[in-house]
């Protein structure tokens, strides 16, 4: 090893400077990640067994159509060029058209994302107020009886099929005991009776101030928002409890306890406090998750979010809906994870 | 000796302090971890799961009462009784049947994925971990782009591409599935990478090839058998996704995703077409991740 690389070590670097070389390299990795999405989705597009040019053409189309449609659609290029192309298309909001609905992908996506957004948010509430509590309680009760019981809960959350979970909850809770609404966002009577402002119905009904349609929206959301939200349950929970053991085995907490501070305080305060930082990049990545699952819980309840908007253009073959789709979501699952990244530097110094 | 003698004489040399031979200190070691293991009745629960999984996928043909895919309508939607264990499906098929035949398909889904996917991983894991330098940052900054994907909606739009179909959905799975493993694999391996045995192995001439194959890769073992285990259940979730979405395995082939799909349409009067084949799914997810859970605990001394 060199003198001038020792020297280099020995001067500390200023932390603002190391955070933000430690940023940049995050928004490169970011920026590497969209770039390999862009990749597959693009090679994924190459892969279809349907000719484009024939889907725009029709199969009677003179050779002579068949070939000046090839040109104008960028087919004859070579790979890379048709790649540049479709990069350049994506980034600038152009996603194609979709041949289910003839509106702009990004126009669809616009429109069903709200619905998703409005499950996932829910569902993460849900999670949040119910598994860092759980996990909480089976951290302090590590390998008795209720922690038993709250690591099988999350297994069980692990291991149940979430449309079938979906399928069983409507028939017990709408058909049979009639406490929920059924599928789709709203019942037929209530739809547009608040004007859309955000796309989120339990927003704009809260803000026109109609109740009796955030009634009904809410009765609509809280099945799949609560089976979605088990499912973060499970996430939460687990994650919780491991962090909560990793504190409750430091020194600060035995300082407590000596202390004569309630247990209570010890394991709510003091313990849960210095976890909060770590849980909060752990909730980041559940809401991500959940907008995976959600591809399954909207088919299931018939609600117009974009997992069904994709899973509706696949089962039609509509491949621009698709992928769209597909970078739409991976953008928002990798910007989630960005999110939670920068949150995790910002808050805690050691990741400095 | 006597019989009341020979266990004890088994425990002695089971729980021997000092081996006599490489054999013996593998039966030792296995025989410590087995005691670990089996004090813990939920990995235990798991492991009888998984256990009846593969029975009743080997016997299925012993225990069915009927032919899989063979129709009756004149018996169609019949409720469980004791004919119909578990009632009858839209085209009078034996539901009962149909999920033990679904198990061999389960099973033949997560063994072909893991099958694909483990050695892929180990391998990227292992060689981006010993060579280090530019081979390790491309290597795994292709790793961190297929981590850092949905990995049901990737999946979605590979069957998409490549169409429905179970070979299909098996393919897209894998294609999502291997990032996990080599980030175990790497992380395993720089640890590995610098210690004297390997130095060792490395005077004495060992290619770089042999060194990862033969020194470094049996190492990795253990943690990725944890994780594969693990991740069974999200590769039955998965592929049960696919075949409910239509994607994955089609009719009249016995899938659990696809039954439950067919089983939708009668959800409301006939629950039972579609209630069964989910708890199967349940049940085996179950197994193998109360399974994995104690195997981690076991193997895995860091994650205690």
């Amino acid at each position: 090893m060199t003198s001038a690389v020792a020297a280099a070590r020995k001067r500390p670097t200023p932390p603002a400077i190391k955070f933000a070389g430690g940023a940049l390299r995050l928004l490169g990795t970011v920026a590497l990640t969209f770039f390999g999405l862009l990749l597959v989705t693009f090679l994924i597009g190459r892969v279809v067994p349907i000719d484009p040019v024939l889907a725009a053409v029709g199969d009677r189309a003179p050779i002579e159509v068949y070939q000046r449609v090839r040109t104008e659609l960028g087919l004859d290029q070579p790979l890379y060029v048709q790649f540049y192309r479709y990069a350049a298309a994506v980034l600038s909001g152009d996603l194609g058209r979709s041949v289910l609905t003839s509106n702009p992908v990004l126009t669809d996506i616009k429109r069903f994302f709200p619905a998703t957004f409005e499950l996932a948010t829910v569902a993460t509430v849900l999670g949040v107020a119910l598994g860092i509590p759980l996990g909480v309680i089976a951290a302090a009760r590590q390998n008795r009886f209720l922690d038993q019981v709250i690591r099988v809960l999350g297994l069980l959350g692990y291991s149940v099929p979430v449309f079938w979970l979906g399928l069983m909850g409507l028939v017990l809770f709408y058909v049979h005991l009639d406490l929920v609404a059924g599928p789709g966002r709203l019942d037929v009577a209530y739809e547009d009776l608040v004007e859309t402002r955000t796309g989120v119905i339990l927003l704009d009904s809260a803000l026109a101030g109609n109740w009796e349609v955030f009634r009904n929206a809410f009765a609509h959301v809280i099945l799949p928002a609560s089976i979605l939200g088990y499912f973060s349950l499970a996430y939460i929970s687990r994650m919780t409890r491991s962090l909560m053991i990793e504190q409750l085995r430091q020194e600060y907490i035995v300082t407590a306890r000596v202390k004569g501070l309630s247990e209570g305080r010890v394991i709510w305060r003091h313990a849960l406090g210095n976890v909060m930082v770590p849980l909060i990049t752990v909730v980041a990545l559940s809401y991500a998750n959940l907008l995976e699952g959600s591809v399954l819980t909207e088919t299931v309840f018939a609600w117009p979010g974009i997992g069904q908007y994709i899973t509706n253009s696949l089962l039609s073959v509509d491949m621009n809906a698709v992928l769209g789709g597909t970078i739409v979501v991976g953008a928002v699952f990798v910007g989630l994870n960005l999110f939670s990244d920068l949150l995790y530097r910002v808050f805690d110094p050691r990741a400095r | 000796m006597s019989d009341a003698t020979a266990p004890r004489e088994w425990r002695a040399w089971l729980t021997a302090e000092a081996p006599s031979s490489r054999l013996h200190a593998r039966f030792v070691r296995a025989y410590a971890t087995a005691r670990i293991f089996l004090r813990n009745p939920l990995a235990l629960a798991g492991l009888v799961l998984v256990l009846a999984l593969l029975a009743v996928a080997a016997a299925a043909p012993l225990l069915a009462h009927d032919n899989p895919v063979a129709q009756d309508l004149t018996r169609r939607l019949k409720p469980p009784s004791a004919a119909f264990w578990f009632g009858t499906d839209e085209l009078g098929r034996d539901i009962y049947t149909r999920i033990l035949y679904g198990a061999r398909i389960t099973l033949g889904i997560v063994s072909l994925v893991v099958v694909i996917v483990a050695p892929i991983g180990l391998f990227v894991g292992c060689v981006a971990g010993y060579l280090g330098g530019m081979a390790d940052a491309v290597l795994m900054r292709v790793t961190d782009v297929f981590l850092a994907f949905p990995r049901l909606i990737l999946a979605l739009a590979f069957v998409a591409a490549l169409g429905p179909g179970i070979e299909n959905a098996v393919i897209a799975i894998s294609l999502t599935a291997w990032p996990p493993y080599a980030r175990i694999a790497r992380a395993e391996t720089i640890v590995l990478r610098d210690s004297d045995f390997i130095s060792a192995a490395r005077l004495l001439g060992a290619s770089p090839g042999r060194i990862v194959l033969l020194h470094v890769m049996p190492l990795c073992l253990s943690s990725v058998i944890v994780r594969v285990t693990l991740d069974m259940a999200g590769i039955i979730l998965t592929a049960a996704g696919l075949g409910f979405l239509g994607l994955g395995a089609q009719p009249p082939s016995p899938e659990w995703g696809a039954m439950i799909s067919a089983g939708r349409k009668f959800i409301l009067d006939q629950w039972w077409v579609a209630a069964f084949p989910g708890l199967a799914i349940c049940l085996v997810s179950l197994g193998f991740n109360l399974l994995g859970d104690g195997l981690r605990d076991v193997l895995d001394p860091k994650q205690r």
